[in-house]
């Protein structure tokens, strides 16, 4: 079968591949109906996150019908249409039964190379390295999919395919980093990266009663989207000094809730860009926290700081000062959809999370480089480029 | 059919070359300060989310039972409701005190018991031990960096710092 690949630093291919098979009872083989790159996508691409190989294939964020199921399988049958978390957890271990999910002890087989890393492995995600578990990824007209009753979700009939897609990453992120952020009715929120992550973390904030929602990037058509899809607030951080705007929103007091949505590959106008920019390049820091610097910066005093973006190493300047003095609680993960998923999609069938507008590009799997690169480059206002493999 | 996607992050490829560098660094360093050191005892320890009357020391599952007396096993309740905590130890031969890196370079006499500890949790935890292989993928290039990734991959089930 055909599927989107990984074939170097900034190289993406298409090109054939076996079609997977069911290894486990709790597989099922999913067909892949929508798969859609996500800004994680772009730390792979650039070689940010270590650990991929040439021909793995692309893709975490994807949905479908069931195809086949494992003997032990109960929740599905074939013929299912099914939304599909991208990290893949047990269900069994502490950590899924504490609901964090993307920590389970057994959905990643090659737990040797983040143990290494980081002193714990975490879960498995699909197409997202061997790092974490070698899972072949979605941009596929199949997918195997383990823990398949924990995993994937039947669609509700009145949420469409365009909608339930964002109910496998994006939403359950946005979910993740404003629950796990504890926001409270009232709290004023700040969202760094108006991608498709901070969008639905904006959203989620809306609906946890947050008395003010603040998304923050450059990009004119994603900051548009934020105000008319997600109905929050924006700030174009190249026109305003934000911790200063923030700090008037709020009082003088500085957000309760900093939320940052970029990961390692920020981007920024001022004269530090360059230097994190070249020490990551030297390999002197693996990552570049220009927004997570500028969160803890501006965030209220004894308020809390959760990074969604992505981080896969080190962080240069990091500032632990005003961690420290400012009685900061600083957080992070990799989402947990599987305790999200069910509210999302009910929130979505009830139009109350609405994520089409993010699907900006839809193309064949042929379209995966030009995919890639117009949401790379954010070409044509593309947010997200997705893929159907039914063509 | 293969596009570059040319932007600055292509220059980290000439600066020493991205993978391979990095790949290196990460297996190369291990996570920092103490992140790969054995403990002194030799034993290997895992929680498992399951009371310990549910284990049975004399009835491991396969993985484990194989090292016969090879392996001292040591089962003991888990503190705050985490379940128990299965620990096994070579009785022969290595205490297992090795590094990280070289748990994925491939020098670890305690590697093989590494991965039989985390496949029978797996097996007490969920009944079957998760395969990876063979997952779907297109063409290999025969690069030092892949060649690199291949090995490391191949000895992470039996690395780390369990
Ligand atoms: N934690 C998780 O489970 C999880 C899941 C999915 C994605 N992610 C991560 O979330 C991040 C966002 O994902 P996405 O798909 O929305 O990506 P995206 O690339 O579409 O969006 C990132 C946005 O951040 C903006 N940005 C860059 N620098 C900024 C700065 N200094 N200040 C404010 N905004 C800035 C960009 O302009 C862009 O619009 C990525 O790092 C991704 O890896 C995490
Ligand atoms: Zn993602
Ligand atoms: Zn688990």
């Amino acid at each position: 079968m055909k599927a989107v690949t990984w074939r170097g630093v900034n190289e993406v291919g298409v090109e054939d591949v076996p079609e997977p098979k069911i290894l486990n009872d709790h597989d099922i083989i999913l067909e892949v109906g929508l798969s859609v790159t996500c800004g994680s996508d772009l730390h792979l691409l650039g070689g940010y996150i270590p650990a991929m190989r040439a021909g793995d294939v692309l893709g975490h964020e994807f949905m479908g019908r069931v195809a086949e199921v494992g003997r032990a399988v109960t929740k599905h049958k074939v013929g299912d249409r099914v939304v599909v978390v991208s990290f893949i957890g047990c269900g069994l271990c502490w950590y899924c039964e504490q609901g964090l999910w993307s920590l389970c002890d057994n959905g990643n087989p090659n737990p040797g190379i983040t143990e290494t890393l980081w002193g714990q492995s975490i879960g498995g995600c699909f197409g997202y390295s061997h790092a974490m578990g070698g899972w072949a990824g979605s941009h596929a007209p199949y997918i195997r999919v383990p823990y398949a009753d924990n995993g994937a979700f039947t669609i509700p009939d009145g949420v469409s395919d365009e909608r339930a897609l964002f109910a496998s990453d994006a939403a359950p992120t946005g979910w993740t980093g404003a629950d796990q952020a504890g926001i409270r009715a009232g709290d004023v929120v700040a969202v760094w990266g108006a991608g498709g992550v901070g969008q639905m973390a904006a959203r989620k904030a809306m609906l946890m009663g947050a008395e003010r929602v603040v998304v923050i990037d450059r990009f004119d058509n994603r900051l548009e989207q934020v105000r008319t899809h997600i109905g929050a607030e924006t700030l174009h951080y190249e026109q305003v000094d934000v911790p200063a705007e923030l700090r008037e929103m709020s009082g003088g007091r500085g957000p309760d809730v900093c939320i940052e949505a970029v990961g390692m590959e920020a981007h920024s106008s001022g004269p530090q860009y360059l230097y994190d920019q070249v020490k990551q390049q030297m390999r002197l820091q693996s990552d570049r926290p220009t927004a997570l610097r500028e969160a803890i910066y501006a965030c209220r005093k004894g308020g809390t700081v959760f990074a969604l973006g992505v981080f896969g190493g080190v962080v240069d300047k990091f500032p632990m000062g005003a961690v420290m003095n400012k009685a900061l609680t600083l957080r992070g993960a990799q989402q947990h959809g599987q305790r999200y998923v069910p509210e999302i999609l009910d929130l979505m069938s009830r139009d109350e999370v609405r994520t089409e507008h993010l699907a900006t590009h839809v193309m064949s799997l042929d379209d995966g480089p030009k995919g890639y690169r117009m949401f790379k480059e954010k070409e044509d206002g593309c947010v997200r480029a997705v893929f159907r493999p039914g063509g | 059919m293969t596009s570059p996607l040319g932007s600055v992050a292509s220059l980290a490829a000439k600066v020493g070359g991205a993978v391979v560098g990095q790949v290196r660094s990460v297996l190369g360093q291990g996570g920092g300060a103490g992140a790969a050191s054995a403990p002194a005892s030799g034993w290997l320890a895992v929680s498992i989310y399951r009371e310990p009357s549910e284990l049975d020391a004399t009835a491991l599952p396969a993985p484990l039972a194989a090292y016969g007396d090879r392996i001292e096993t040591r089962i003991r309740p888990a503190p705050g409701g985490k379940g128990s905590e299965l620990a096994v130890r070579l009785t022969r031969g290595s205490s297992g005190k090795t590094s990280g890196p070289a748990r994925l370079s491939g020098s670890d006499p305690n590697a093989d018991l590494r991965s039989a500890l985390r496949q029978a949790k797996q097996l007490i935890e969920v009944g079957e031990v998760l395969r990876v292989d063979p997952a779907s993928h297109g063409k290999r290039n025969a690069t030092p960096a892949g060649a690199v990734l291949e090995v490391a991959t191949k000895r992470a089930p039996k690395g780390g710092v369990l």
